[in-house]
C-alpha cells in the first residue's frame, strides 16, 4: 500500500515500526512522557542502580549455571580433572560444581562472576539503604517503598545464603548445620520447622533440592516482582532531590531520561558488569575444591560465611553462654543471636519511617532530601547502628583476628563484647558532634572569599558540587533550618520540626 | 580521561571523542579476543580480563559520551500532589459501596463462600505436613546402643590402646557410620586418676573417655583438642569444653556439656557403647529436657 507514497516521503524504519506498534497500542503519548521524565542527578542516586545491575548479572550468570549444576544429594565418585579429589566419594551437587569449575569451558568465570555479583548486590543494597536513611528519603510519602526495599534486602541475603549452601562443600555444609541449629532453637515450632525444611534430622535427604528451588525460582521471582514495584513507585512518586537553586518541594530538577540520562545509566550497567567480570576472572571466590566435600563430622577452623551473613556469625560467637530454662523447657542460646537479633534488626528497619515520624512529629510530605548534618540525631543513630553491625562483623572473624593479632580467642571475644557497647556509643557521639559543627560552619555569615553574593562577582572557577553558578537563578535554599534557626534567619522550607 | 571539576562546562569534544573511540575499539578487540580464547580451549583469568575489557570499554565510552558530549540541559518537572482529589475519593467510595450493597445483601452466599475458601485454605496447609517426618524421639537418640562396637571412619573397631596418649579419635557406632548425630570423640588422657566430676568415671575405660563430637551450641564438630590443657575447642564459635571435668563448657556460647557416652570393652577387647549418650546430642531445642 505504500508504493504510491512517493520516495521523498518514505518514513524511516524506526518511524514505521513505531507506527505499527502505536496503531495497535496507542503508546506515543506515554512513551514521550517517559523520554522526557526528569531524574535528579547525584552520585549517591546511582547506588540502587548498581544493585539492580548486579541483579541482572545474577540472573544471566545464574541461568547459565543451572544448565550444568545438578542439585542432588545422591552419592557418586569424582572422576574429573582435579587430581586432588579424583576417586573421592561426594554428592552429585558438589561433583557438578567441581566439573563446572574445571571442565566446563568458561564455567569458572561464570560461577565466580555469579558469586561476586551476589556479594556486590547485597553490598550495593546496604549502601543504598544507608543513603536513603541518612538523607531522610524514607519519609512520607516513601514509607511503602522503604518497606519494599527492606524486603528486597532480606530476600537478597536469604538468596545469597541458599545459593552458597547448594554446593555441598565443607563450608556450605557447616553453614547449613548452623542454620539448622538456629531454626531448631525457636520455641514450640523449631523442631517441626527443621524437620519439614530439611526432610528430617540434619543433614536430611532433601535440603539441597529444596534450597535449589528456592534459590533459582521462588526467591528470584519475588525479587523481580518487588524490584518492579520498587522502581514503579520511584517513577510514580518521582525521585527525591537535594536542596539547591530552583529545587523546591513541588518540582523535580535534573536531567531528562532521553538521551543523556539513558546513555549514562547504560554506561553504568556496563561498568558494573565489567567490574564483576574482572572480579570473576581474577579474584578467586569460594574455592570449593580446597574445602572438600561436606563431611558432617568434620569442620575446618576459620570457617567464615559470605560477608552479609558475617554479622549473624559474629553475634553467635560474641553471645555469652546464656540460655533460659523454665518448667522443663528451654530457650537455647542460638535463639538470641540467630533469631532474636535478626528479628529485631529487620523489625526496626521496617518500622523506622513510622518510628521517626512519631519522635519528630513530622508527618509532612518530603521531596527535598536532608543532608546528614541537618539531622544530627538521626545521623548519630544511623552511625551507631552501622558501628554495632561492623563490630559484629569483626566478631564473625574472631578466630582469624586472634591468629592475626596473636591474642587468645578469649581476649578477642571479650574485647568484642565490650566494643559492642563502647564503639557504637562513641561513634554516635562523634557523628552527632560532627553534624553540629558542620551545620554551624554552614550557618556562618557569608565570607567574601568563600561564597560571593549572587550576581555580583564572577562564578567560582572550581566547585566540586553540582551547582557552581548562581547567576540569574533563585538563591540557594541554604543554610538548612537546623542551622538557620541559630542565626535567626527564617527556615528556607519547613522540615516539620 | 582527565577529571573535570565543572560538569556544566563542555570543553572542546576532541579529547572526549578520542576517549570514546579508544574505549570502544578496545572493547571490540577484547570481545574478539574473548571468542578466540574460548575457541582455543579457554583460560579463566584471560576470559575474565577480556570480558571485563569488552564491557568496561562500552561502559566508559557511554559514560564519556553522556558526560562530555550529550546535552546536559537542566530540566524541571512539576510534582503533582500524590493524594487523590476529595471528589475522586468520594466517587470511588460510592462505586465501591454500591457493589458492596449488591454483594452484601446476600449474606448467606457470602458466608458460604468465606467458609468454602477457609476450608480450602485449611486443607491446602496439610500437604506441607508431607515435607518431613514428625520430630519424634529422633532428636533424643543416636545410633549408640548397648554392646555396639565403636568403629573408625575406615570401619575398623578400636582397642583402648589404639588411641595415642593425649590423642583423640573420631568413631561411630558400627553399622551407623553415616548418622551425623552419632559421631563420637574418644580421648585418651595421661592417667585415669585425672578425671573429676562431673565426668562419670564409671563410664570411662581406663584413661579413655567418650563424648559426643557435636557442639551443644550449634552442632559443629568439636574438632580441636588442646592436649596440654585437656580442652576441646569448637572451631565454629570457639566454645571450649573441659575434657577431664565431664566436658563442661568453660568458654564461648555453649551452655551445656558435651554428652558423655558410657564405654565398655567387649570379649575381644574392642571398645563398645554400653548405652546411648547421657542426653540429647548437638544443638538445643525447646523440649530437650522433656
Amino acid at each position: 500500500m505504500s508504493s504510491d507514497l512517493g520516495k521523498e516521503e518514505r518514513p524511516s524504519k524506526i518511524a514505521r515500526t513505531g507506527s505499527f506498534v502505536d496503531d495497535r497500542l496507542g503508546l506515543a503519548r506515554i512513551a514521550r512522557t517517559t523520554l522526557r521524565k526528569v531524574f535528579p542527578d547525584h552520585w549517591s542516586f546511582l547506588l540502587g542502580e548498581v544493585a539492580l545491575y548486579a541483579f541482572v548479572v545474577l540472573l544471566l550468570t545464574g541461568t547459565y549455571l543451572t544448565f550444568f549444576f545438578k542439585p542432588s544429594q545422591s552419592e557418586t565418585t569424582y572422576e574429573g580433572s582435579y587430581d586432588a579429589l579424583r576417586g573421592v566419594e561426594m554428592t552429585r551437587a558438589y561433583r557438578s560444581a567441581l566439573e563446572l569449575s574445571f571442565d566446563v569451558r568458561a564455567g569458572l568465570v561464570m560461577r565466580q562472576m555469579h558469586h561476586w555479583a551476589a556479594v556486590v548486590f547485597v553490598a550495593a543494597m546496604v549502601v543504598h539503604l544507608a543513603r536513603v536513611f541518612f538523607t531522610g528519603a524514607f519519609r512520607r510519602p516513601r514509607e511503602l517503598n522503604w518497606i519494599v526495599g527492606v524486603t528486597l534486602l532480606l530476600l537478597g541475603i536469604g538468596n545469597g545464603f541458599t545459593g552458597y549452601s547448594l554446593l555441598d562443600d565443607q563450608l556450605s555444609g557447616t553453614g547449613l548445620r548452623i542454620a539448622y541449629s538456629i531454626v531448631l532453637s525457636i520455641p514450640l515450632i523449631g523442631t517441626w520447622v527443621t524437620s519439614l525444611l530439611f526432610g528430617g534430622e540434619f543433614p536430611g535427604p532433601d535440603i539441597i533440592e529444596r534450597f535449589f528451588v528456592l534459590h533459582i525460582l521462588l526467591v528470584p521471582a519475588m525479587i523481580i516482582g518487588l524490584l518492579v514495584l520498587h522502581l514503579a513507585m520511584v517513577v510514580h512518586q518521582k525521585h527525591t532531590q537535594f536542596r539547591g537553586p530552583g529545587r523546591r518541594e513541588d518540582n523535580v530538577v535534573g536531567e531528562r531520561i532521553w538521551p543523556t540520562y539513558a546513555v549514562k545509566a547504560s554506561g553504568l550497567f556496563f561498568l558494573t558488569t565489567g567490574v564483576l567480570a574482572a572480579l570473576g576472572g581474577l579474584a578467586q571466590i569460594n574455592p570449593i575444591w580446597i574445602y572438600g566435600p561436606f563431611e558432617p563430622s568434620e569442620v575446618s577452623a576459620a570457617s567464615q560465611p559470605d560477608w552479609y551473613v558475617g554479622w549473624l556469625e559474629g553475634a553467635l560467637r560474641a553471645m555469652p553462654a546464656w540460655e533460659l530454662r523454665a518448667f522443663g523447657f528451654e530457650l537455647p542460646n542460638p535463639f538470641f543471636a540467630g533469631v532474636l537479633l535478626p528479628g529485631l534488626t529487620f523489625g526496626l528497619l521496617y518500622a523506622w519511617p513510622f518510628l521517626e515520624a512519631r519522635f519528630t512529629k513530622d508527618r509532612e510530605e518530603h521531596h527535598l532530601l536532608d543532608r546528614p548534618r541537618d539531622r544530627p540525631m538521626r545521623t548519630a543513630l544511623g552511625v551507631a547502628t552501622l558501628a554495632f553491625y561492623a563490630v559484629l562483623f569483626l566478631a564473625g572473624g574472631s578466630d582469624v583476628l586472634s591468629t592475626e593479632l596473636g591474642l587468645s580467642v578469649n581476649r578477642v571475644i571479650w574485647s568484642i563484647r565490650v566494643s559492642l557497647f563502647v564503639v557504637p556509643i562513641t561513634a554516635g557521639l562523634v557523628a552527632h558532634r560532627l553534624c553540629r559543627e558542620l551545620a554551624a560552619r554552614d550557618a556562618e555569615p557569608p565570607d567574601s572569599t568563600e561564597s560571593p553574593p549572587p550576581g555580583d562577582s564572577p562564578p567560582p572557577v572550581a566547585i566540586i558540587d553540582v551547582e557552581p553558578e548562581l547567576n540569574g537563578q533563585e538563591p540557594i535554599a541554604w543554610p538548612p533550618p537546623v542551622a538557620a534557626s541559630r542565626t535567626g534567619l527564617p527556615p528556607a522550607r519547613p522540615l516539620g520540626s | 580521561m582527565t577529571p573535570d571539576p565543572s560538569r556544566h562546562a563542555r570543553p572542546a569534544t576532541r579529547q572526549a571523542y578520542l576517549g570514546i573511540v579508544v574505549a570502544l575499539s578496545l572493547s571490540i578487540l577484547a570481545g574478539l579476543g574473548l571468542a578466540v580464547v574460548y575457541a582455543m580451549g579457554g583460560q579463566a583469568q584471560l576470559e575474565g580480563v577480556l570480558l571485563a575489557v569488552s564491557l568496561l570499554g562500552i561502559g566508559v565510552g557511554l559514560v564519556i559520551w553522556a558526560q562530555r558530549m550529550l546535552p546536559d540541559d537542566e530540566a524541571e518537572e512539576a510534582r503533582k500532589p500524590l493524594g487523590s482529589e476529595p471528589e475522586d475519593v468520594a466517587a470511588f467510595t460510592t462505586e465501591l459501596e454500591r457493589g458492596e450493597e449488591a454483594i452484601g445483601s446476600r449474606r448467606l452466599i457470602v458466608g458460604l463462600i468465606t467458609g468454602g475458601l477457609g476450608a480450602l485454605g485449611l486443607a491446602l496447609v496439610f500437604p506441607i505436613r508431607s515435607l518431613g517426618p514428625r520430630p519424634g524421639r529422633g532428636l533424643f537418640t543416636t545410633g549408640m546402643a548397648p554392646g555396639r562396637r565403636l568403629v573408625t571412619a575406615e570401619k575398623k573397631p578400636v582397642r583402648p590402646e589404639d588411641i595415642p596418649v593425649a590423642g583423640v579419635l573420631t568413631v561411630w557406632p558400627e553399622g551407623h557410620e553415616d548418622e551425623a548425630d552419632s559421631s563420637t570423640l574418644l580421648i585418651r588422657v595421661e592417667d585415669e586418676s585425672l578425671f573429676t566430676k562431673p565426668a562419670k568415671v564409671e563410664w570411662t575405660v581406663g584413661p579413655v573417655v567418650a563424648y559426643s563430637k557435636l557442639c551443644t551450641h550449634t552442632g559443629c564438630p568439636v574438632g580441636l583438642y588442646e592436649a596440654e590443657d585437656h580442652l576441646l575447642l569448637c572451631p565454629c564459635h570457639q566454645s571450649t569444653f573441659e575434657v577431664l571435668a565431664g566436658a563442661r563448657p568453660v568458654f564461648g556460647p555453649a551452655t551445656r556439656a558435651l554428652p558423655q557416652l558410657p564405654l565398655g570393652v567387649d570379649d575381644e577387647g574392642f571398645l563398645v557403647a554400653t548405652g546411648d549418650f547421657e542426653g540429647p546430642v548437638s544443638a538445643g531445642f525447646w523440649d530437650r529436657d522433656r
